[in-house]
């Protein structure tokens, strides 16, 4: 295998509260290669944007990095000063938000916010770093960009603005992009297009993606593997294919079998019970046991082993195998 | 069957213009924005009945006619034969008023953060002068929480419970339809299932009627009788479940569907649709989707489809 651009070794992010120090992320690890694009899936609060922010060194008190390591081409990066950091944002890691507005400056022409970024980061001149602009922005589908460079962000549409950060987000060349929920506030139509465009850069520029979204079906057909979480920590990771068609994890089933698209021609969906417990009270032993349908005694009492980085598939005491899902 | 909600040629035009002094300073004219279009359609008893499109395409300004919150500009709404805006009868605009209820996408905001549960489901009983007597804790329990729930807080619920002590609150009338706009959109899929059957049962349970809002086309699958496609406040196509996505006639419907994606699509490749929605204050001549479509021809650009009859069908495109 090729060298990974981002590791993340036995990753666990804390929250301190007035009352206790909470874990958002809990012992994660995974790989992302260069080309590939990671799904990070998992319901509302499960740690996917807290693991994110993680790698970009976004997060401010009351959270932080308790333990474990985050590596960007084989550099460490989990204890770089702000300022470094905030150069290798930009520089190494592109970011994209749901919401475009945070990554945008309102009072800024567009064309002006990616030569800034442009000449941040790379050594070239102001006229290089305009036309490098201009082009860009063409990559990521805006008509007529060497006009639309003048625009302010408002003129814009949501979809359009979402296309000028990614323009953004790649303008420097990076070899990672962390895009958090990038289509979950857009149409369909226009997820399709960013969808596909995400797509296409990733494969021609051979950039790591991870791809954070609840959409079960943007992560199939965006995704080569997938890591699924579940209350802070890695309940399955594998191939997109393997592990949607045939999870290995009761949760990952639940969540798969409870989309309405798995229920067509049935009367009634397939719900999990319950809800997702909150960090201050998770269970003691698995923190799915609560919801699942197979827990015992032993998955009551003690958590099941967390998922090495390309090691074993689900962390679940009896993960569920092709012949037992009847 | 008989049908309970009978839409007419509804449409609503919402006035978007600038303060009358920038308008004169500035030389603007008027602007006027046309939010629903000449919709007629009828939802059948005890049958859910769903509103697709895309954001802006006029699904809640619907909804909200239909419960009454908002006044059409032309055309009209009748509930069991009641149209709600000429009604003088204040007995039968009264007894109308509780047979129509609404549920929405953030169950937190549609809640008095300092009320109990208690009081926050009864509040449309109260406001009616009904009998309460042990009603929430009945409710309560009909949506699958505990009595005690009653005198707790909204905070002390997760979204999904949240969305359950709305339901809850909207069966305290005993009302034959309810409105719901876009119900589980703020939820988690495996909340979302627990929401959705709750609702079918309920459906069987109460015989209600749904006219359910929605952009997700993989919920409407599910739950709908009917479905109506908008597309820029006009209905372009409309039909069962099965017709629609086994054989949908508008290219607009088709773009939809081909462009939501699937959780078996590993690897798909779609060509991405084109362009993006339209102005509504300035929205394309002839069929509003032209720009967008695939098939135009020039027809398609001067001159408006009709909604007409297509098998079982209503579509509004001069090509299927
Ligand atoms: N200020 C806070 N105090 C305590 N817990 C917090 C705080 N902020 C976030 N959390 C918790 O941190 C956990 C991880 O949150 P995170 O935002 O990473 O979830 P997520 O998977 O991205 O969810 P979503 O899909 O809603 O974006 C959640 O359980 C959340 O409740
Ligand atoms: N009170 C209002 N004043 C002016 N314009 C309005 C008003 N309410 C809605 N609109 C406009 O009417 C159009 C239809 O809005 P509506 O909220 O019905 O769309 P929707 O289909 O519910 O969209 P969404 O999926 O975003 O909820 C939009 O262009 C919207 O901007
Ligand atoms: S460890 Fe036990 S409780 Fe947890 S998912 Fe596996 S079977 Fe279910
Ligand atoms: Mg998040
Ligand atoms: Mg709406």
């Amino acid at each position: 295998m090729t060298e990974p651009i981002l590791s993340i070794r036995n990753l666990v992010v804390e929250i301190k509260t007035r009352h206790a120090i909470l874990k958002a992320v809990d012992c994660v690890s995974y790989d992302i290669a260069p080309g590939e694009i990671l799904g990070v899936v998992g319901e509302s609060g499960a740690g996917k944007s807290m693991a994110g922010n993680a790698v970009i060194g976004l997060l401010s008190k009351p959270f932080s990095v308790a333990d474990g390591e985050i590596w960007l081409k084989g550099r460490r990066i989990d204890n770089l000063s702000r300022e470094k950091m905030r150069r290798l944002r930009g520089k190494e890691i592109g970011v994209v938000f749901q919401d475009p507005l945070t990554s945008l400056n309102p009072l800024i022409r567009i064309g002006d916010q990616l030569v800034e970024t442009i000449m941040e980061h790379l050594k070239l001149s102001k006229k290089e770093a305009e036309r490098r602009a201009i082009s860009a922005l063409e990559e990521v589908g805006i008509p007529a960009a060497a006009k639309r460079v003048n625009s302010y962000p408002h003129e814009f549409s949501g979809g359009m603005r979402q296309r000028v950060v990614i323009a953004l987000a790649l303008c420097a060349e990076p070899s990672l992009i962390i895009a958090d929920e990038p289509t979950t506030a857009l149409d369909v139509s226009v997820q399709a297009q960013i969808i596909a465009l995400l797509k296409r850069l990733c494969r021609e520029r051979g950039t790591a993606v991870m791809l954070i979204t609840h959409d079960m079906g943007v992560v199939a057909e965006t995704a080569n593997r997938v890591a699924v979480m579940y209350a802070g920590r890695l309940a399955e990771i594998g191939p997109v294919r393997d592990v949607l068609t045939n999870p290995k994890h009761p949760y990952t089933d639940g969540l798969m079998g409870s989309t309405p698209a798995a229920a067509i021609g049935l009367e009634k969906l397939r719900q999990i019970p319950g809800s997702m417990p909150r960090l201050a009270r998770l269970p003691k032993g698995c923190a799915f046991s609560p919801r699942c349908n197979r827990a015992t005694d032993k998955c009551v009492q003690d958590p099941p082993p967390d998922l090495t980085a390309g090691e074993g598939y689900a962390a679940c005491w009896y993960s569920l195998k092709t012949e037992c899902t009847g | 069957m008989s049908t309970l909600v009978s839409v007419k040629n509804l449409s609503k035009v919402f006035d978007v213009s600038k303060p009358w002094l920038n308008r004169v300073i500035e030389r603007l004219p008027k602007a006027h924005l046309t939010a629903t279009s000449d919709v007629d359609f009828d939802v059948e008893e005890n049958a859910v009945y769903s509103l697709v499109g895309e954001s802006g395409s006029g699904k809640s300004t619907i909804g909200k006619m239909v419960v009454g919150l908002l006044q059409p500009t032309e055309g009209n709404v009748e509930i069991n034969g009641v149209d709600l805006a000429s009604e003088t009868d204040i007995e039968i605009i009264k007894q109308s008023r509780t047979d129509i209820q609404m549920i929405f996408q953030d169950p937190y905001a549609s809640m008095n953060p300092r009320w109990r549960v208690r009081d926050i489901i009864l509040e449309p009983v109260v406001a009616s002068n009904g009998d309460t007597e042990g009603l929430a804790e009945k409710l309560l329990e009909q949506v699958g929480l505990a009595a005690e729930d009653a005198t707790k807080f909204p905070h002390e619920f997760s979204g999904g419970q949240r969305q359950r002590i709305c339901i809850a609150r909207a069966l305290a009338s005993a009302p034959k339809l309810i409105v719901c706009d876009e119900p589980t959109s703020a939820l988690d899929v495996s909340v979302q299932a627990q929401v959705l059957n709750l609702m079918d049962d309920l459906k069987s349970e109460l015989g209600l009627t749904y006219l359910f809002i929605s952009h997700d086309l993989t919920v409407v699958r599910h739950i709908s009788d009917r479905i109506g496609v908008l597309y820029l406040g006009r209905l372009v196509e409309e039909g069962t479940p099965d017709q629609l996505f086994d054989a949908p006639k508008h290219p607009y419907t088709q773009m939809l569907i081909s462009s939501a994606p699937k959780i078996d699509g590993f690897g798909r490749e779609v060509d991405p649709p084109q362009g993006e929605i339209p102005d509504p204050i300035d929205p394309p001549s002839g069929c509003a989707f032209h720009p967008r479509c695939p098939i135009a021809t020039a027809k398609c650009k001067s001159e408006r489809p009709a909604l007409r009859e297509l098998d079982d069908n209503r579509v509004a495109c001069h090509l299927a």
